[in-house]
């Protein structure tokens, strides 16, 4: 058979490393499958805060995976414990994997400590929606924001995630900022004399 | 200098779901508007019909001594015919390219109902810039 011999024989399966996978795949199958996904869960509930919340849940088992995956494939089975390492990991390795683009930017909130801002110029999930009007501030961003508290609740640093809409100056479109406000026990425990140790 | 008067997309039963006008020629209202949709629907479905030519897929193209019409219908039957002025080069391709643009803005918004008029921002926008660019490269010419 062909091909046969060039692929090594792994006696145990847990030996053989873990593929990289598929790159990329079609943005157009993406986006009728997450329009699919919008329209379904819009017949669903009977108020927009509710299918905001549909959105993140989904996103959310979407992130959970991924930071198992990530953490396996490119960490060598080690997750960050720190929030800083954390966050950057979301804002690139995560990003990178899901739309093939590390985020815009990584901001610290200016009037709370315990805040921090992922901002996208166009997310990946927007770029063919259009709002209506009687909708309001709905973003379908709440899906990557469900995706990023799956991943950091997963890693241990429980927040409340929510996307938003900003209107930037110059610009037709306004961006989406994903407002990461972490769970004060996160802040404590970065504070905390362990954590002041480890980093000397 | 070639230009375009309007733009219009029908739906597979002939309603108007999408219209808009370019400069002062040939502008209509609503009615006028919904009228000339539905006129050209008939028209072009009688068109296959009494063709002489076998497998024809109706009118592409109307010249009049005022305006040209151009005709482009997708698989499913609905329709984008641009109204401009006679001789304008392109608009085949200018349709294909509203056509695209249907496809990615309106098909793949999930707040899109099929059929009905269009209102999506991000389809009006990359419209606006497609026009243009066509504008330019009319110009360049």
């Amino acid at each position: 058979m062909i091909g046969v011999g060039k692929i090594k024989q792994y006696a145990n399966v847990l030996d053989k490393p873990l593929s990289k996978g598929k790159q990329e795949v079609s943005l157009s199958a993406f986006a009728f499958l997450f329009s699919e996904l919008v329209q379904y869960n819009q017949t669903q509930v009977d108020n927009i805060a509710e299918l905001e919340r549909r959105l993140e849940d989904a996103g959310y088992a979407v992130g959970a995976r991924v930071l198992e995956l990530l953490c396996h494939r490119d960490k060598g089975n080690r997750r960050e414990t720190r929030l800083l390492g954390i966050l950057s990991f979301v804002h690139s390795t995560v990003w990178k994997v899901l739309f093939g683009k590390v985020a815009d930017s990584l901001e610290k909130g200016t009037e709370h400590e315990d805040e921090y801002m992922i901002s996208e110029k166009e997310l990946l999930v927007n770029k063919f929606i259009s709002i209506p009007k009687d909708m309001g501030t709905f973003n379908c961003g709440a899906f990557v924001a469900g995706i990023v508290r799956g991943v950091l609740d997963s890693a241990g640093f429980p927040a409340v995630v929510t996307a938003h809409f900003v209107p930037m100056e110059g610009q037709q479109r306004p961006r989406t900022t994903i407002l990461i406000k972490f769970a004060e026990e996160v802040l404590r425990r970065e504070a905390s004399t362990y954590n002041r140790i480890v980093k000397r | 200098m070639a230009a375009i008067y309007s733009l219009y997309i029908i739906n597979k039963s002939g309603g108007l779901i999408f219209y808009k006008d370019y400069g002062s020629k040939g502008r209509m209202d609503t009615n006028d508007s919904l009228r000339v949709a539905s006129l050209w629907h008939s028209m072009h479905a009688i068109s296959q019909q009494l063709s002489p030519t076998l497998g024809c897929s109706g009118i592409e193209l109307l010249e009049a001594d005022t305006f040209d019409l151009h005709c482009f219908q997708s698989l499913t039957g609905t329709k984008f015919f641009v109204v401009c002025e006679p001789g304008t080069q392109h608009m085949e391709a200018l349709l294909k390219v509203v056509y695209e643009l249907y496809t990615d803005y309106v098909l793949k918004n999930p707040f899109y109902e099929m059929e009905m008029p269009i209102r999506c921002e991000l389809f009006d926008i990359n419209l606006t810039q497609a026009i243009q660019k066509d504008r330019v490269a009319l110009l360049g010419r």
